[in-house]
């Protein structure tokens, strides 16, 4: 099959990696901007389905791992898991974190006011594990699908 | 015959939702609640985030993000099985 | 003009109703698919639309303007886990579709009928 043109795949390399930064300020700043763990996640899904346009589905395999996405997204979901038994003195998903001095521990002045990344405690955290979760899940399914189509083409096209 | 009954029962489903939608409460005029103003009130003070949204689904109904976090794994694994569960 | 301040409502209701035609009245797995998200994003829409309040601003303390009320943000809470279900829900349909494909050859479901081993 024909490639796509030169000026089409320069574009797309270079814009590749504006696309991960932006998605990973959308899930770290979810505490304070509109945004978060889901939102974050499926914009750097969208900047795998970009490359899997552009260059088809072998080179794209090449480049992304199937295995070590996989491995990424069960570590975020455990991640997640753990995050939230480490609260169990007082209760499930107990946020011991927040307004005291450590990891996340600024108070937020109440009202109105310029946001500050550093408060929130444990939620940061979890959307951080959320969102490699979520990135993980996306870039496997799509990556599983195109590979089942694309073996479906390669065994027409020899018979 | 099966598609002309078809047709007149889309056609009044679509009549009695749009009965519906007509007569219901006009939008911007929601039915005043207790629950989310207690949560617009005491965001900062107890979570200590500046995101209301956010401070919902990660803090005080954490369990419906965790049960959606298992969602979103259970359907990997159901795509990975149909593509690569019957080759030996 | 009650007809014309509804009008999320009534969005909510075509769409909807769009869905349903697709379901019943098309043979193409594809174009089934695409009734199932229609649907779905109809649902979405009338969940986000409950929690309006008239003149408020989103719930959100960073940089806001002075003395104005916020919308309930309930609802939101509630779409943000719906849209990731309707995720998982397309990949499966989809993932179904073109492993008939493989087996029968064809995606016509007046075509793909009878159990094949």
């Amino acid at each position: 099959m024909k490639q796509m043109s030169r000026v089409v795949r320069t574009i797309s390399s270079l814009t590749f990696g504006y696309i991960v930064i932006f998605g990973f300020y959308v899930i770290i700043y979810g505490h304070v901007t509109p945004g978060g763990g889901f939102q974050g996640g499926v914009v750097v899904a969208s900047a795998f389905a970009l490359l899997l346009v552009v260059y088809g589905h072998n080179k794209t395999e090449e480049f992304l791992n199937t295995n070590l996405l996989s491995f990424a997204e069960s570590t975020g979901l455990i991640l997640f898991i753990a995050l939230a038994f480490m609260g169990l003195g007082v209760s499930f998903f107990y946020n011991f974190l927040t307004n005291s001095g450590g990891l996340f521990g600024h108070t937020p002045v109440s009202g109105v006011n310029p946001g500050d990344v550093y408060t929130g405690g444990l939620i940061p955290l979890m959307e951080l594990a959320v969102g490699l979760e979520v990135l993980s899940a996306m870039g496997v399914i799509i990556l599983v699908i195109s590979g089942g189509a694309a073996s479906i083409k390669k065994k027409k096209e020899k018979s | 015959m099966k598609k002309t009954f078809f047709a007149v029962a889309l056609i009044l489903l679509f009549a009695f939702l749009m009965t519906i939608a007509i007569q219901m409460r006009l939008f911007g005029e929601p039915v005043a609640s207790q629950m989310d103003d207690y949560f617009i009130e005491n965001v900062q003070a107890e979570t200590g985030v500046n995101n209301v949204v956010t401070g919902i689904l990660f803090d005080y109904r954490g369990f419906d993000t965790l049960g959606e976090a298992t969602v979103l794994f259970t359907a990997v694994v159901g795509v990975t099985v149909v593509f690569k569960g019957a080759l030996k | 003009m009650v007809v014309v301040n509804n009008f999320p409502f009534i969005t909510v209701v075509i769409l909807i109703s769009l869905g349903i035609y697709t379901l019943i009245f098309k043979k193409n797995l594809l174009k089934i698919a695409i009734g199932i998200i229609l649907m779905g994003n109809g649902v979405n829409l009338f969940l986000v639309s409950l929690g309006y309040r008239h003149e408020s601003i989103a719930p959100i303390y960073t940089n806001a303007p002075e003395e104005t009320s916020m919308v309930m943000p309930t609802a939101q809470a509630l779409t943000l886990t719906n849209i990731v279900i309707g995720l998982a829900t397309t990949a499966l349909i989809l993932s179904l579709a073109v492993a008939i494909y493989k087996h029968y050859g064809t995606l016509d479901t007046d075509k793909a009928r009878r159990l094949r081993g």
